[in-house]
């Protein structure tokens, strides 16, 4: 059941054409690329490795990576569009500092977790509405956003802080066991949430398929008068409320605050989402394939920790090799279907 | 009246786009918007459906005074557009791209298959039965052009306007058109045409508005006005031009040695193995539907893709183009028949885009000197009566007929031996063809080689010393144009009644 990796997350994954495929559909070929290739990845972790088919060993991936999980969910929305969201590392650091300097002072967590959540979430907002209305490129308003977040997140402190509070120590130690003594943290059951109410949104929200639209063309997405400026500025907001709550899953995760978390984290997530077959360009790609392209990135850290004798940076040499073949892949499918 | 604008005015930098035009329109008509490109016709539409904001000017809509601050607000208020260039979104099912931004909900989530029935329904009028679920740009450019008529009819609204809409239709599709237009007509929908196609215009309107420069000329009941008078408002002057051409062009040219010999020449899947010749001085036009393989055809000659059989000799002597760098340094040139994505940069101004080609040709490292890229600039900007007549515009800001005549001043700046112009006159203006038409004729008449591909026999038979008739991705039929060759002939070979 589990190894395949599938959430309960698969039904509303299609454009909900609800067409019965017997060939698939071109724009379903990277995200089943993906599951293929988890398959043959987690094959060949059984085959090599001792352990490694132990339940626990899957739910690990999800556990240690449901944070990167959130944030490429919001990174989903925003490639979609065809736009590019870089803040969102900064912005789990900023999350985690602020949050841990605020507790570490005695602020009660019932305020704290709302207001980190809301840093992120008008960080989003001012990116995209910078972008919408002053027709800036993302890939230089978010550069700049990413460089406001981190900056000041070492402004208001340079060391790493721990977090000791009640509240945050619990949700950080919650669990939920099944039979066979495995289990999974609530991290991962926030993350499954996420990525559920994402698939659902795309799936059956106008605001969903106005995101589609937009990455298919928003000149024409603009002539069929559809809310082109306030669907870019929602995707950048949703993006960057995303980042926030990644952060807040990152400080259970590491019971931390450091301005210097979540380094190259944006670029984590991008990968994320490209191998999980979300095109580039945008208006092409759903939520389930992003979920599958985090399990392929921790599926490699797996199996570089099962193999013990390899240099842990291997990791970003085969995420670089299956971002260019994933890459390649997309050309060459959306060429076949011109 | 259901809309009525008066005196309306927009300003580009540099450029009056309208000038003062009055424009009403009455529920239940069919009014034709008449003009040639740069009239303002395009300007004006965009007024109308709240791409532009106006500079002066009023504009009234069902008694209302309205001023719209975008296309939402506008179709908000009950005009509905298709564009001339599908404005639909390609990676979206048919079914969204007539329902996106109004699907059918239920508790704010979309009842698909709802959707689907409804977008069947709304084709199923237009006698269109295709797989609404599957994507828009698996289908023709005329599957998508109807699937946005189906949008814009399904709308329900007020004004309805069709900028072009039959460009890219044959003609049982222009006449599944044209009777929902009757319907809708008969529904009391107030209908805003624009064609390039007098006939159809002629056909199908009540009445029409003619604009020339930005100015309004005046409005006609369709009856009351006779073709030639309208051709000569919509240019403003009279058409004497046309009928030269036709006297030109009918002498033989010169035979001996062709410039240009294929022989056996194919490449599987694309067009079936021909023989064909062309001499310098003179105009060989290729006939046949669209998708006939007529463009196949002219890209296997202009080196564009590599035939697999056959030979091509230039010269008498034997060629091998495998790039269409090869060709052009063989004297070939080719105008492509899509100007706006594989010719036209609308970034750049009107002089870099003329010179691209023989800058091309020169190689990188030995750019043209600005006095002489000026020269001869001017000179073809003049020689095509390119408007407006500045070189430095960016040819975005052009109409698409001035684009066009830009695209083809890129490749007679090159001095090519064979011309190859692929549909140069689709979608532009009578006033703008003929020129384009007279300047083949001049060129052949100055002893270049032209291939002319175009989808109107008409032109074809007006200009071209020999036709190539293509059916079916073969060619069916060499015919030497004269007295005995017209439309209905080369019409009986496109549809098969002679076989070769």
């Amino acid at each position: 059941m589990i190894d395949t990796t599938t959430p309960p997350t698969a039904g509303p994954k299609t454009r909900g054409s609800g067409r019965r495929i017997y060939r698939p559909n071109t724009r379903h070929i990277p995200v089943l690329a993906t599951l293929a290739l988890l398959i043959v990845m987690y094959s060949v972790g059984v085959y090599n490795y001792d352990g490694f088919g132990d339940t626990q060993v899957i739910l690990n991936v999800f556990v240690d990576n449901a944070f990167l999980l959130v944030v490429a969910v919001g990174m989903t929305f925003v490639i979609l569009t065809g736009g590019i969201d870089l803040s969102v590392g900064a912005v789990i650091a900023l999350t985690t500092t602020v949050a841990a300097t605020l507790l570490a002072a005695g602020w009660p967590p019932g305020v704290v977790l709302p207001l980190v959540l809301l840093i992120g979430t008008v960080i989003g907002l001012g990116m995209g509405s910078i972008i919408h209305f002053f027709k800036v490129e993302p890939f230089i308003a978010t550069l700049a956003g990413m460089f406001l977040a981190r900056g000041l997140s070492l402004l208001i402190n340079r060391n790493s802080i721990p977090i000791t509070d009640d509240f945050w120590t619990r949700m950080a130690q919650m669990r939920f066991r099944f039979d066979q003594g495995v289990f999974i943290s609530l991290n991962v059951v926030i993350a499954l949430i996420v990525v559920l109410i994402a698939a659902l949104v795309l799936a059956w929200t106008r605001f969903g398929r106005n995101v589609y639209a937009i990455g298919g063309n928003a000149d024409s997405a603009l002539l069929m008068g559809l809310p082109v400026g306030r669907t870019r500025i929602a995707v950048y907001t949703l993006s960057g409320f995303c980042a926030s709550l990644g952060g807040v899953l990152y400080s259970f995760y590491t019971s931390s605050g450091y301005s210097l978390h979540g380094q190259g984290l944006e670029l984590d997530a991008i990968a994320a989402v490209v191998i999980g077959g979300v095109l580039l360009t945008g208006g092409s790609g759903y939520v389930l394939g992003t979920l599958l392209g985090v399990l392929v990135l921790g599926l490699i850290q797996t199996i570089i920790t099962f193999q013990g004798d390899l240099n842990s940076w291997w990791t970003r040499i085969v995420v670089g090799i299956l971002l260019f073949a994933f890459i390649v892949l997309q050309r060459l499918v959306t060429r076949k279907a011109r | 009246m259901v809309l009525q604008m008066t005196g309306i005015k927009k300003v580009f930098p540099g450029v009056v786009a309208l000038d003062g035009v009055d424009f009403r329109l009455a529920p239940g008509e069919i009014h034709a918007l008449m003009g040639e490109n740069g009239a303002g016709k395009s300007t004006l539409i965009k007024v109308l459906t709240g791409v532009y904001d106006i500079d002066g000017g009023e504009i009234e809509l069902g008694g209302e005074k309205v001023r719209f601050t975008g296309p939402l607000q506008a179709q908000q208020a009950g005009i509905s557009t298709v564009y001339q260039e599908v404005n639909l979104c390609p990676n979206l099912s048919v079914a969204e791209n007539i329902y996106i931004g109004r699907e059918p909900r239920r508790f704010g989530r979309i009842q698909w298959s709802e959707m689907r029935k409804r977008a069947k329904r709304s084709l199923a009028r237009l006698d269109l039965d295709i797989d609404v679920s599957a994507q828009l740009d698996s289908f023709s450019l005329a599957i998508q052009q109807m699937v946005a008529i189906a949008r814009a009819v399904d709308l329900q609204a007020k004004v309805l306007i069709l900028d072009e809409p039959t460009s890219s239709l044959d003609k049982d599709e222009v006449d599944q058109l044209f009777a929902i237009m009757h319907r809708l007509k008969d529904q009391n929908t107030a209908i805003l045409f624009v064609s390039h196609f007098l006939d159809q215009v002629y056909e199908i309107a009540d009445r029409m508005t003619v604009l020339r420069n930005g100015k309004l000329i005046g409005e006609y009941r369709t009856a009351d006005l006779p073709q030639m008078q309208l051709v000569s408002k919509m240019i403003g002057k009279e058409l004497e031009a046309l009928e030269k051409i036709e006297e030109q062009t009918r002498e033989v040219p010169v035979r001996g040695e062709p410039l240009i010999r294929a022989t056996n020449l194919g490449r599987t899947g694309a067009i079936a193995p021909f023989d064909l010749t062309i001499h310098a001085g003179e105009v060989v036009g290729l006939a046949g539907l669209l998708g006939s393989g007529r463009t196949e055809l002219a890209r296997l000659l202009f080196g564009a893709d590599r035939p697999d059989s056959g030979e091509l000799t230039i010269d008498g002597k034997p060629a091998r183009l495998s790039s269409p760098r090869d060709a052009m340094t063989k004297g070939i040139a080719f105008s492509s028949e899509n100007r706006r994505t594989e010719g036209i940069i609308g970034e750049l101004t009107v002089r870099e885009n003329i010179i691209l080609a023989m800058q091309a040709e020169r190689g990188w490292t030995r750019p043209i000197p600005r006095r002489r890229q000026d020269e001869l600039v001017d000179r073809y900007v003049k020689a095509l009566q390119i408007r407006p007549a500045d070189p430095e515009r960016l040819v975005r800001d052009l109409s698409g007929g001035n684009q066009q005549k830009v695209l083809l001043a890129r490749w007679l700046i090159t001095e090519p031996r064979l011309l190859i112009i692929d549909e140069p006159t689709r979608g532009i203006d009578v006033g703008a063809k003929a020129e384009i038409q007279r300047l083949v004729a001049q060129l052949a008449d100055g002893g270049m080689a032209v291939l002319f591909v175009s989808a109107e026999l008409e032109e074809v038979l007006r200009l071209s010393h020999k036709i190539e008739v293509l059916r079916d991705r073969r060619l069916v039929e060499e015919l030497t144009n004269g007295d005995d060759v017209d439309a209905d002939r080369i019409m009986q070979t496109i549809a098969g009644g002679v076989t070769p």
